[in-house]
C-alpha cells in the first residue's frame, strides 16, 4: 500500500477541529447523514447500533460538583496514515474493500468489495466503522431526500465517513471542465465543516501552506486522539483545556507529571 | 494497544463503552445480519442537474437564511446560506433535517375533517372548499350572535405577513382574541416598554460584546436566534470576551463559559440586584447615563442599599458574597458588558421583576444604545395597509375585554397571556371561547400542565389547525387545514429575537406542494372573501402571493435576488431623544407606573415536605421543542443518557442519588404536584444537589412514529405560576419527588 506521502503533489486531507469553539450541538452529526444517505431506525438510542459517521462524545472531566467540567468531541474517520498509509483498517481487510489513497490521504470504503467480515471494525481504534445489520429503509416518500451522489448501503457491509469524497470528485469535475488544476480550498469543503455554526472545523489539505488546516494543526493547544498508538491520525484537536488534551490519551511537554490526577472512566 | 484503546473509550463514553468492548452484542447479532451480500433491495437515487435555491427556514423562530441543494424537482439536502446576516452558512440540526419534515410521514397531506369523538383520529378528507365553507357558516352565525368575540387564535408569532393578516382578519371579524405562544419574548417587550419606551424587540449587539453576563440564559443551547447564538459564541473565543453563566446546572452553555457559578434556582433577580448593589456602592456605574438620561435611580438605589449588600444576597442565591462583589466589579469594569436572561431557550416568559433587574445592570453600566451593548430594533415597517373598515359587530366585538386578561387594567403593560387562557375557560367566568383557530403553534404540547390545557380545550366546541404535520394540537382539532411547509410556501420572515438590525428573509417554494395542501394566507383571504361585507373589504388582494408582493414593495427585488433584505441605514439609537418613556429618558423605576426591580421570591409549586426536590428542565439544541417536534435526525444524535428505548433520563446529582438509593440508570418514579412519569436515573455530577433535571422536547403523542412516545413531555409535570403585576407564567421549576419504581 501507500508510501511516505511527501511530494508537492500530493495532498493530505485532514480536519482542525476546535473544541472550545463546539459547542456539542450536532449540526456536524446530522450534516453528515443528510449528505451521505445515511438511514435511520425508530430506535437509535442504541449506540452500538446506530450508524452515524460522525459521532459526538461526551468528555467529562470526572470530578465532583462545582468542579465538574464536559467538552464535546466530534469524531468523523480518523483517515489514518499510519507509516507509509499502513492504516490499521486497511492493513486488515482480506478483500481490498477499503483502502489508503497516496493521492488524497482518504480512507476509502468500496461497499460493492466489502462481505462484511468486520475485521475493520475491531482494528479501528477510534470505532469509526459502522455495520449495516440491516437494509435501510425510508418511510414512504422520504426517499425523495436522497442524494444521487453517494449510493445507499445494504445490509451486510461496513461504512464510515469518507471524508465527503464525492465533493471532492464533483469539485475535480468542474475544474477539469474550467480548464484549472487545483481544486481551491473553498471548492472542497465537507459538509460538516459547512454546516458547523461555531465554525469549530477547519477542513483542507494538511500539507498546503495555503490552507487553514496547515497553520491550525500546529497549535500549541492540539492533540490528536491515541497518538502514541501510531495510527498517524489526520484529525487534530484543539483544547485550551488540559484535562481534554489528556482525554485523548495525550498531553504537552512538561505536564507528564500531572497525569495521575486525571480520573479516567 | 487494548489497554490504550480501553482507556479511550473509558474516558469517553463512560457506562456505554462496556456495550461496545464486550464481543457478546456481536455475537447476538451475527443471526440476524448475513455476511455475504444478497442484492437485496436499497433505493437507487436518481440523478439529473443540480440546482440551489435560497430560502429561510421557519422551524423555529431564528431566522436562518437556507441554501437547498435540488436533483431536478427533488429537495435533497438543506445547507445554511453563505453571508446571510443571521446564520452566515451556519445550520443548526433541526433546520439540516427540514427534508424529513417535508418528504416525512408526519405530513397532513389533505384537508381533514374530524369523524366520531375528538382525539380518536379518525378524519375523513374534505375538499378546500367545503372546508373553507363550513367554517366560514360556523364564523358568521357566531358573528350574527354577537359573539364575533368568543373566537380565538394562537399564533407562533405575531410578526410578518401571515399573522398580520390573521389579525385583520380577526379585526374586521370582531375579536380582540390574538394570543402569541408565549416566551421570553413577552418579559422583554414589556420591560423595554416600561424601561426605554415603545413597542419594539430588544437588540444585543452580542458579536461586539466583552464580558457577557448571562442569567440562566443558553447561549449555545438555542436562546435567541440559535445558530447566531453560536456563532457570537466563536466570536467571543477569537476576541477574548469573556462570558460567565449563572446556572443550577452544568448546561452546554455553562460548560463553554469562562467561569460557572451555580445558584439557587428561582434567585436570579437577587443576585442581579445584589451586583447592581456593589457597583454603585463602589461608584462603578457610568454617571454620565445615569445622572443625564435616566429617572428613577434614586429611589431604585435606596432600594438597593438597603435590602440587596452581598451578605443577604449571598444567602439568597447560594453564591457567596467575595464572588458577587468581585463580579459586580468585573461586569462594571468590562468596556462593552451585556446581561441577558431567559432561562434556557427562553420558552417561559419568567418574572418581570428579574428582567427588569438584570437589564437595568445594563443601563447601570451605560451599556445602552452602543456597540457592544443593548438597544431596542423596530420591526422594518412594511406592513402599512391601509385601516380596515369595521362595521358595527366588528366594533362592539373588539371592545370586549381579551378572554386572557392581557391589556386589562391587572396586566396594563401585557399583550399576551396563553397561559392564562386554560383556566379562564375551565371556571367559566369571563365568557366561553366558542371557536379556535391555531397556526404555527402546538399550545397541547408546549403549555404546561398539559393535562389541564387538554381539558380546557376539550371546552372549545370549535377548533381548527392550519399545521403542515400531525401533533398533539392537530389531533383535538375538528378541522386540520394544512399549510404548505416552509420549503413550498412564500413567507416573509421578520427580524429574529435578539438581533440588532432589522433584517427580513423570505421563505420560497423550494419544491411544489408534495400533497393537497394550501397556504394559510390564502385560506385567510379566501375565508374574509367569503364573509363578504366589510370582512371581504379588508383584503382586497386576489391571493396571498400577490399580497406580500405588494407590501413588500421594493423590498421583494431584493429578497428575491438575495434572499435577505436589511436595513443598511440602520443604526443604533442614540442616548439623545431616543427613550420613548413619559420622561424621554430610560427609567430604572417609575412609580406612576408602579415599578420597581426588585426581588420577590417566585415560589413554586409543591409541599417541601412531600417533594423534597426540585424539578428544572434544561434544553438541548439536539432536541426541537416548541411547535414542530424533532425529526429522525435530531433524535438519532440523542445520547444514551437523555433517552434509552422509550425511557428518558433524570440528571442527578450523585450525592442526592445516593441517598435516595436511586443507581446509575435504574428505573424511578418521578412524581410532582402534576403528575408522575416513569423515567431512568442519571447520575451527573454537574448539577445541585437537590435539584433534578429533565430534557425538553420529549414525550410527544400523535406527530409520528419516531417521535411519539418517547420519553415524557416536561410540561405535563409543570404548572405556570403567574407573575402578579404580568399575568405572565413565572415557573421554573416545580417541586418533585423520586421513588424507586
Ligand atoms: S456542528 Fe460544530 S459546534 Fe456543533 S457539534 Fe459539530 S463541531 Fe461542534
Ligand atoms: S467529512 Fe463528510 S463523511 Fe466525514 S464526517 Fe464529515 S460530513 Fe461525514
Ligand atoms: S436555528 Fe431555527 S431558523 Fe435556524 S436553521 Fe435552526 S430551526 Fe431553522
Amino acid at each position: 500500500m501507500g508510501k511516505e506521502q511527501k511530494g508537492p503533489k500530493t495532498k493530505r486531507f485532514g480536519m482542525v477541529i476546535d473544541l472550545d469553539k463546539c459547542t456539542g450541538c450536532g449540526s456536524c452529526m446530522v450534516a453528515c447523514m443528510a449528505e451521505n444517505n445515511v438511514p435511520f431506525r425508530k430506535d437509535e438510542s442504541n449506540k452500538f447500533l446506530s450508524l452515524t459517521w460522525l459521532r459526538i462524545y461526551k468528555l467529562t472531566n470526572g470530578k465532583p460538583f462545582p468542579d465538574t467540567d464536559i467538552c464535546y468531541l466530534p469524531r468523523p474517520c480518523m483517515h489514518c496514515e499510519g507509516h507509509g498509509g499502513h492504516s490499521p483498517c486497511v492493513s486488515v481487510c482480506p478483500a481490498v474493500a477499503t483502502d489508503y489513497s497516496d493521492e488524497t490521504g482518504i480512507v476509502s470504503q468500496i461497499y460493492t468489495r466489502c462481505f462484511g467480515c468486520r475485521y475493520c471494525m475491531a482494528s479501528c481504534p477510534y470505532h469509526a466503522r459502522y455495520f449495516n445489520w440491516w437494509d435501510p429503509v425510508w418511510p414512504d416518500g422520504m426517499e425523495k431526500y436522497l442524494s444521487p451522489n453517494v449510493s445507499p448501503r445494504m445490509r451486510g457491509v461496513v461504512e464510515k465517513c469518507s471524508f465527503c469524497y464525492h465533493r471532492y470528485q464533483l469539485a475535480k469535475e468542474r475544474i477539469f471542465i474550467e480548464g484549472r488544476s487545483e481544486v481551491e480550498e473553498d471548492e472542497y469543503q465537507t459538509s460538516c465543516a459547512q454546516a458547523c455554526p461555531a465554525r469549530a472545523i477547519t477542513f483542507g489539505d494538511l500539507n498546503n501552506p495555503k490552507h487553514a488546516v496547515y497553520k491550525k494543526k500546529k497549535s500549541p493547544n492540539g492533540f490528536r486522539l491515541l497518538e502514541r498508538l501510531g495510527t498517524n491520525p489526520k484529525i487534530y484537536y484543539v483544547s485550551s483545556r488540559e484535562w481534554v488534551r489528556r482525554a485523548g490519551d495525550n498531553y504537552l511537554k512538561g505536564e507528564g507529571k500531572l497525569k495521575e490526577s486525571v480520573q479516567h472512566g | 494497544m487494548k489497554i490504550d484503546r480501553r482507556c479511550f473509550l473509558s474516558f469517553v463514553i463512560g457506562g456505554a463503552a462496556g456495550t461496545t468492548l464486550s464481543p457478546l452484542p456481536w455475537k447476538l447479532m451475527d443471526d440476524s445480519s448475513i455476511w455475504t451480500q444478497m442484492w437485496p433491495w436499497t433505493p437507487v437515487p436518481e440523478d439529473g442537474e443540480i440546482s440551489y435555491v435560497d430560502s429561510a427556514c421557519s422551524l423555529c423562530s431564528g431566522g436562518c437564511g437556507i441554501t437547498v441543494r435540488k436533483i431536478e424537482e427533488r429537495a435533497v439536502k438543506i445547507e445554511g446560506m453563505k453571508d446571510h446576516p443571521v446564520n452566515d452558512g451556519g445550520i443548526c440540526p433541526l433546520g439540516l433535517s427540514g427534508l424529513q419534515l417535508l418528504y416525512g410521514p408526519r405530513r397532513v397531506k389533505h384537508p381533514l375533517k374530524k369523524v366520531g369523538d375528538r382525539g380518536s383520529g379518525k378524519w375523513a378528507k374534505i375538499s378546500w372548499d367545503s372546508a373553507i365553507a363550513e367554517i366560514v357558516k360556523i364564523l358568521g352565525k357566531l358573528r350574527s350572535n354577537n359573539q364575533s368575540h368568543t373566537v380565538g387564535l394562537i399564533s407562533g408569532s405575531d410578526r410578518g405577513t401571515v399573522p398580520s393578516l390573521f389579525r385583520r382578519f380577526l379585526t374586521v371579524y370582531g375579536s380582540p382574541n390574538l394570543m402569541r405562544t408565549p416566551s421570553l419574548q413577552d418579559s422583554y417587550e414589556i420591560v423595554l416598554n416600561l424601561m426605554h419606551g415603545g413597542q419594539a424587540l430588544p437588540g444585543f449587539d452580542f458579536e461586539n460584546a466583552d464580558f457577557i453576563l448571562s442569567f440562566g440564559s443558553g447561549i449555545i443551547d438555542g436562546w435567541g436566534s440559535p445558530v447566531r447564538m453560536i456563532r457570537a459564541n466563536s466570536i467571543w473565543r477569537n476576541t477574548g470576551a469573556k462570558v460567565i453563566q449563572i446556572d443550577p446546572r452544568l448546561s452546554n452553555t455553562a460548560a463553554k463559559s469562562d467561569k460557572w457559578f451555580p445558584i439557587n434556582p428561582g434567585t436570579e433577580a437577587a443576585l442581579a440586584l445584589g451586583l447592581s448593589h456593589v457597583i454603585i456602592k463602589e461608584d462603578l456605574y457610568h454617571s454620565d447615563f445615569v445622572d443625564n438620561y435616566s429617572v428613577g435611580f434614586g429611589e431604585w438605589k435606596s432600594l438597593l442599599r438597603e435590602d440587596y449588600p452581598p451578605e443577604k444576597v449571598a444567602k439568597i442565591t447560594g453564591i457567596d458574597e467575595l464572588t458577587i462583589v468581585d463580579l459586580a466589579r468585573k461586569f462594571a469594569r468590562a468596556s462593552k458588558p451585556i446581561a441577558i436572561c431567559g432561562r434556557g431557550r427562553g420558552n417561559t416568559p419568567g418574572s418581570l421583576n428579574e428582567f427588569m433587574a438584570v437589564h437595568a445592570l445594563n443601563a447601570l453600566v451605560g451599556n445602552i444604545n452602543k456597540t457592544g451593548g443593548v438597544w431596542v430594533v423596530a420591526d422594518p415597517d412594511y406592513i402599512d395597509w391601509t385601516e380596515p373598515k369595521l362595521d358595527a359587530k366588528a366594533v362592539s366585538g373588539m371592545q370586549k375585554e381579551r378572554l386572557d386578561g392581557a391589556g386589562s387594567k391587572t396586566y396594563p403593560f401585557t399583550r399576551y397571556s396563553l397561559n392564562r387562557l386554560p383556566a379562564v375557560i375551565s371556571s367559566g367566568e369571563t365568557y366561553p371561547l366558542q371557536a379556535l383557530f391555531v397556526s404555527g403553534a402546538n399550545p397541547l404540547y408546549t403549555m404546561s400542565d398539559t393535562m389541564a390545557v387538554r381539558e380546557a380545550f376539550a371546552k372549545i366546541p370549535f377548533i381548527v389547525s392550519f399545521s403542515s404535520y400531525m401533533n398533539e394540537t392537530s389531533q383535538l382539532a375538528d378541522f386540520i387545514l394544512p399549510n404548505h411547509t416552509c420549503l413550498e410556501r412564500y413567507e416573509d420572515i421578520p427580524t429574529p429575537f435578539g438581533f440588532p438590525r432589522p433584517v427580513i428573509g423570505l421563505s420560497r417554494p423550494v419544491v411544489e406542494p408534495q400533497f393537497n395542501t394550501a397556504h394559510v394566507g390564502d385560506v385567510i383571504i379566501k375565508m374574509a372573501k367569503e364573509m363578504g361585507g366589510s370582512i371581504a373589504g379588508a383584503f382586497p388582494w386576489d391571493n396571498y402571493e400577490a399580497c406580500l408582493k405588494e407590501t413588500l414593495g421594493d423590498r421583494w427585488d431584493t429578497l428575491i435576488k438575495k434572499g435577505f433584505w436589511s436595513d443598511s441605514r440602520f443604526k443604533a439609537p442614540s442616548w439623545n431623544g431616543s427613550f420613548d418613556t413619559p420622561s424621554g429618558k430610560f427609567e430604572f423605576a417609575n412609580n406612576t407606573k408602579g415599578f420597581l426591580p426588585q426581588f420577590k421570591p417566585v415560589g413554586i409549586e409543591g409541599d417541601e415536605t412531600l417533594y423534597p426536590l426540585i424539578l428544572i428542565p434544561y434544553d438541548l439544541t439536539r432536541l426541537a421543542n416548541s411547535f414542530i417536534g424533532a425529526p429522525p435526525f435530531v433524535i438519532k444524535t440523542l445520547e444514551d443518557t437523555v433517552i434509552k428505548a422509550n425511557d428518558v433520563f433524570i440528571e442527578i446529582n450523585p450525592e442526592t442519588a445516593k441517598a435516595l438509593r436511586l443507581r446509575e440508570g435504574q428505573y424511578a418514579l418521578l412524581s410532582t404536584p402534576k403528575g408522575q412519569a416513569r423515567v431512568k436515573v442519571h447520575w451527573f455530577e454537574g448539577i445541585l444537589p437537590g435539584v433534578i433535571a429533565m430534557p425538553t422536547g420529549l414525550g410527544h403523542l400523535g406527530n409520528d412514529e419516531f417521535l411519539d412516545g418517547k420519553g415524557v413531555n416536561y410540561n405535563q409535570l409543570v404548572g405556570p405560576v403567574e407573575d402578579p403585576g404580568t399575568g405572565l407564567d413565572k415557573a421554573w421549576g416545580i417541586r418533585a419527588k423520586l421513588a424507586k419504581a
